[in-house]
């Protein structure tokens, strides 16, 4: 479904991806880990075009995402993004937040925009929050807000960016619940997470990352108990202490 | 101190509304039209300057940065000569003073006004737009519905203290004869010519008095839109 070939990204001179060739099938569950500026942010980044890149091809069914004849906006409104930051709208309501793409981009009446997103608030267990402010809600239930807004879209695939870095230990848990929820319901999800019980409990596959170049991919199992590659032994042994 | 109180009796109203009913409106009322006028005129093609001051596209950034500028960069007695030559020129009528003014008080404050939209733009975390953007919302509707709404509420401060030095400026409307404060004290001074410092004394009293109010107002918004910013993350909601 996503297939990444041969994918070259420069800061300046500064390689971000090294000659990255992947393919995620549909409804797999990937999780991409590596070390802080090992390019995997920057990786999923380039799925929806948040960056541009260099050389080779990234498709989406087939869809080259930086040809000449694709429209940006309705690339990106079949992909849900999930940000380390949430990325709540604060001057709108959590409903609001969920019904406003729908409205704006497919043109979905008021009324029907409004019965999906208490529909996904639901689902995410927050439709008791609807009228409240983002900023008035905890880390954990704004990115299950964020994670709602995206669904919203009904996209085929969604990214996730570090999904529960930002937040309190405590509140990890409510987050990787809503995503298990998703993933068993069959959606293709690309998720950037040190979250080794999440992978192990739904990935189909790890990809480890470092210098921008995939190193190392494994089932969640084999990854986390026998990682091969000498920087991926290391990186387990880190994120386990 | 009588003779000022003798002034502004005999003077007070001229000073304050000018020969209205009777003739055009003038004095101190005439000031805030000026300056009110000049800000809800400015206002509007402000946020266009300053949205096109970042634009992606190169050329509308760089006019709007030349725009601004230029602006900047000139005595707003310029703008009013300008206006004054310039206008009438171009339109092939003559103008009013007051016109004139307003022209060159909507130009110049746009200039600054947009310094202002833009920086409050540029203030506003990243992620904002790359959520609405990921989100498929196009750039006129991430600037319409997430960006301007945001910037524009955060920017009310700075906003009301541009309008406050839109207060003080209009008083270069005296150089072209327009009745606004300044000018009709001077008026006065002109008749009485010997009471200069009382004259003066009323007239800066009077600005001095409408911009430390306006000032104090800025600070109260200011406290306001801090406190709703605060996030009081409810008990319940952590739990």
């Amino acid at each position: 479904m996503i297939v990444f070939e041969n994918v070259d990204k420069w800061y300046g001179t500064y390689h971000a991806l090294n000659n990255v060739n992947e393919t995620i099938g549909k409804g797999e569950v990937v999780v991409i880990c590596g070390p802080s500026g090992s390019g995997k942010s920057t990786l999923i980044r380039t799925v929806n075009r948040l960056e541009p890149i260099q050389k080779g091809r990234i498709t989406i069914d087939g869809r080259d995402v930086n040809g000449a004849d694709v429209n940006v906006n309705a690339l990106r409104s079949g992909i849900g993004f999930v940000f380390q930051q949430f990325n709540l709208f604060p001057h709108l309501s959590v409903v609001r937040n969920v019904m406003l793409a729908p409205m704006r981009v497919h043109k979905v009446p008021e009324k029907t925009a409004r019965e999906t997103a208490m529909d996904l608030l639901d689902k995410v267990g927050l439709a008791h929050k609807a009228d409240e402010f983002p900023p008035r809600l905890s880390g954990g239930q704004q990115q299950r807000v964020a994670i709602a807004r995206a669904l919203a879209m009904k996209p085929p695939v969604m990214l996730f960016d570090e999904p529960t870095s930002a937040l309190d230990p405590e509140l990890v848990g409510e987050v990787l619940n809503v995503m298990k929820q998703l993933a068993s319901e069959g959606m293709t999800m690309l998720c950037v997470t040190h979250e080794m019980g999440f992978a192990r409990e739904v990935a189909d596959r790890v990809i480890f990352m470092d210098g921008g170049a995939v190193l190392e991919r494994a089932a969640p199992e084999d990854f986390f108990q026998r990682p091969q590659h000498p920087r991926a032994r290391k990186f387990v042994a880190d994120i386990r202490h | 101190m009588q003779d000022i109180i003798a002034i502004l009796r005999d003077y007070g109203l001229l000073l304050a509304i000018g020969q209205f009913p009777e003739g055009p409106i003038g004095g101190l009322a005439l000031t805030l039209i000026l300056a009110l006028s000049g800000l809800l005129l400015s206002f509007p093609l402000s946020v266009l300057i300053g949205v096109g001051r970042i634009s992606p596209n190169p050329a509308v950034a760089r006019l709007a940065a030349a725009f601004v500028s230029v602006v900047r960069a000139l005595p707003l007695l310029m703008l009013i000569f300008w206006a004054y030559f310039i206008v009438p020129l171009i339109i092939g009528q003559t103008v009013s003073g007051l016109t004139t003014v307003i022209v060159a008080l909507v130009v110049y404050e746009t200039a600054y006004l947009a310094e202002v939209v833009r920086a409050a733009i540029l203030a506003l975390p990243k992620g904002q737009v790359e959520a609405s953007r990921s989100l498929g919302l196009s750039y006129v509707q991430t600037m319409k519905d997430i960006i301007l709404p945001q910037a524009l509420f955060n920017a009310i401060p700075s906003i009301l203290n541009q309008f406050i030095s839109l207060v003080k400026n209009t008083s270069v409307a005296y150089i072209i004869s327009v009745d606004e404060l300044t000018y009709a004290a001077y008026q006065v001074n002109a008749q009485l010519l010997t009471k200069p410092v009382e004259v003066y004394v009323i007239l800066a009293a009077t600005y001095f008095i409408i911009c430390f109010s306006l000032n104090r107002l800025v600070k109260l918004v200011e406290r306001r839109i801090h406190t709703s910013r605060q996030a009081p993350i409810a008990a319940e909601a952590a739990a």
